[in-house]
């Protein structure tokens, strides 16, 4: 008798997942709708255009898309993850013989259909309510493409790495959510990125949502605006190659920290 | 001495202790059991006697600092992450698990099934741990006893060579227990062999071929039920009611004695006989160590 293959399981894993996930109303809503929920609040208070033909909503989109994916890979399993092994659910699946990697493929498998729906609403409420413009050419069509895909790769491994930290799962919350809240200050979700002091813009720099975001506003806004970046331009090259380190660094971590159980 | 192709479990010199602030605690010191294929072992013991870290490290989730150990032929501390030939071979029912909630319970067994090579049928393990009212039902939804006979289910539901129950039978009524006892000599009658840990003695009484006592990490004695401790050597007490009375005799052979008594008085009032029972054997047991280790 073999065993079902690693993949397969896997594939089941993340069908199981999508489930457990939809039938948590309240994370589904949190974590699904809190973006555009943002969107509105931000997109209604700030009106002014941050340059010419650029509004805020349009740069705002830009930085939401990036936290998006932070929120629904990173946050969500830094919480989700020390929360299952304090209710003993991954001490049983360490007992059976599905193996470590189809658990990893089914954590990847729900957060990637939450961040796609999670761009999905966003780019559909910006367009219909804040007069969103749209990427016009192919090319940034592709670049929004590996972004995206990159970006939930690097945030997933470094919120499994980084679910060995919390003690318990109730605690988890209280250390992650400000460690993404205080990132998404300083990477310019919220506030124009140029307008930071430059202090707080270099230790940003060292932090991979602040290159998921300038990657998006190269997607979202003119290229006129690459101008009012620190280097003056996208840095494209450099924003594949600072989310490419984090992914490895993340899976390094999480193949060495991760914890089946609290003992 | 059993020779090793017969032996489920073979365990010799078992050695594990725990640093923690206060200093290091030895849980197991110097542990041998041969379990047989086919057999179902209790093993019994106070809180912190080291049965789980015991278990634990035949079901291969702790390392051990010393010793040997074979569980189906393979040393579960060397399987590293390539441990699925052997893990679809161990069925593992773990003491509190409050996981799965928010699935029912036919989703949650039927994906289990998908981790096996040779995954039993998730209707019939259902209807054999007798929860089929409750198969579309939220696991969240369930009692204590249902999400226990539930974790059976998904120890099960593998086929697995050994299973391993850490105090499965916590939280259920008498008539759930009884049931749950002929699921079990169901399985070892299909050729499972069944390490059960447990506190309840009627328990182990009523399922074990043999039985371990463990108390301060080490084997107290290994014996069958019906033997452990000399149990079937003790003297029987015999007691009876005389001039409103209660009197009591030791004997080894308490037929004579009833007999006697019957010939002497005619009709013998509240006659009693009785052997110590397997609570009474296992109490002297442990307490025997603790004024043991008190000197």
């Amino acid at each position: 008798m073999k065993n079902p293959s690693i993949l397969k399981v896997g594939i089941a894993r993340g069908g199981i997942e999508i489930k457990m996930f939809l039938r948590q109303r309240e994370s589904v809503v949190f974590t699904l709708f809190f973006p555009v929920l943002l969107l509105f609040i931000f997109g209604s208070v700030f009106k002014n255009n941050i340059a010419p033909g650029v509004s805020f909503s349009q740069y705002f989109v830009a930085g939401m898309v990036a936290s998006g994916l932070v929120n629904t890979g990173f946050q969500q399993l830094a919480i989700m993850i020390p929360i299952e092994r304090d209710f003993g659910a991954l001490k049983r699946l360490r007992g059976t013989p599905m193996s470590p990697i189809s658990y990893f493929i089914g954590k990847s498998i729900v957060v990637t259909a939450s961040m796609l729906f999670q761009v999905a609403i966003l780019i559909v409420a910006g367009r219909l309510f804040f007069g969103l413009h749209l990427p016009s050419t192919a090319d940034r069509w592709i670049r929004f493409g590996w972004l995206v895909i990159l970006g939930s790769i690097c945030s997933t491994v470094l919120g499994i790495a980084f679910s060995s930290i919390p003690k318990t799962g109730r605690g988890a919350s209280a250390v992650v959510s400000p460690i993404v809240i205080v990132l998404q200050f300083l990477s310019g979700v919220f506030f124009v990125f140029s307008s930071l002091p430059s202090w707080m813009q270099q230790f940003a720099a060292l932090f991979p949502l602040k290159w998921l975001t300038q990657g998006m506003r190269s997607v979202f806004l003119p290229n006129t605006f690459a101008m009012k970046e620190p280097a003056h331009s996208w840095e494209i090259p450099k924003i594949a190659i600072i989310l490419g380190v984090w992914t490895v660094i993340g899976t390094l971590w999480a193949t060495r920290s991760f914890k089946w159980s609290d003992k | 001495m059993q020779s090793s192709s017969e032996l489920a479990i073979d365990v010799r010199g078992l050695r594990k202790s725990y640093t923690t602030k206060a200093g290091t605690k030895v849980a197991v010191d110097g542990i041998d059991l041969q379990i047989k294929a086919g057999e179902i072992f209790a093993i019994l013991g106070p809180n912190g006697a080291g049965k789980t870290t015991t278990v634990e490290i035949l079901e291969g989730y702790r390392n051990r600092d010393a010793g040997d150990v074979s569980v189906l032929g393979q040393d579960p501390g060397k399987l590293g992450h390539d441990n699925r030939e052997w893990r679809n071979r161990i069925g593992i029912v773990l003491q509190s698990t409050n996981d799965v909630a928010d699935l029912t319970v036919y989703e949650s067994v039927s994906h289990f099934a998908k981790y096996y090579a040779n995954p039993k049928n998730p209707e019939s393990v259902i209807e054999s741990v007798g929860l089929t009212e409750k198969r579309d039902a939220k696991v969240l939804s369930l009692s204590g006893g249902q999400r226990r006979r539930l974790d059976v289910a998904l120890g099960i539901i593998g086929t697995p060579d050994i299973l391993f129950l850490d105090e499965p039978t916590t939280g259920f009524d008498p008539e759930a227990r009884r049931v749950f006892w002929d699921l079990i000599r169901s399985l070892r009658a299909s050729g499972t062999t069944i390490v059960l840990t447990t506190h309840y003695l009627d328990e182990a009484e009523a399922l074990a071929d043999r039985v371990a006592v463990i108390t301060d990490g080490r084997i107290v004695e290994v014996a069958t039920p019906q033997t452990l401790g000399g149990r079937h050597q003790a003297l029987a007490v015999v007691s009876w009611v005389e001039n409103g009375v209660t009197q009591h005799l030791e004997s080894a052979d308490p037929a004579v004695e009833v007999v006697k008594l019957s010939q002497r008085l005619g009709h013998v009032e509240e006659l009693l006989v009785t052997r110590p029972s397997l609570e009474d054997i296992y109490l002297s047991m442990i307490g025997q160590t603790e004024i043991g280790d008190a000197r």
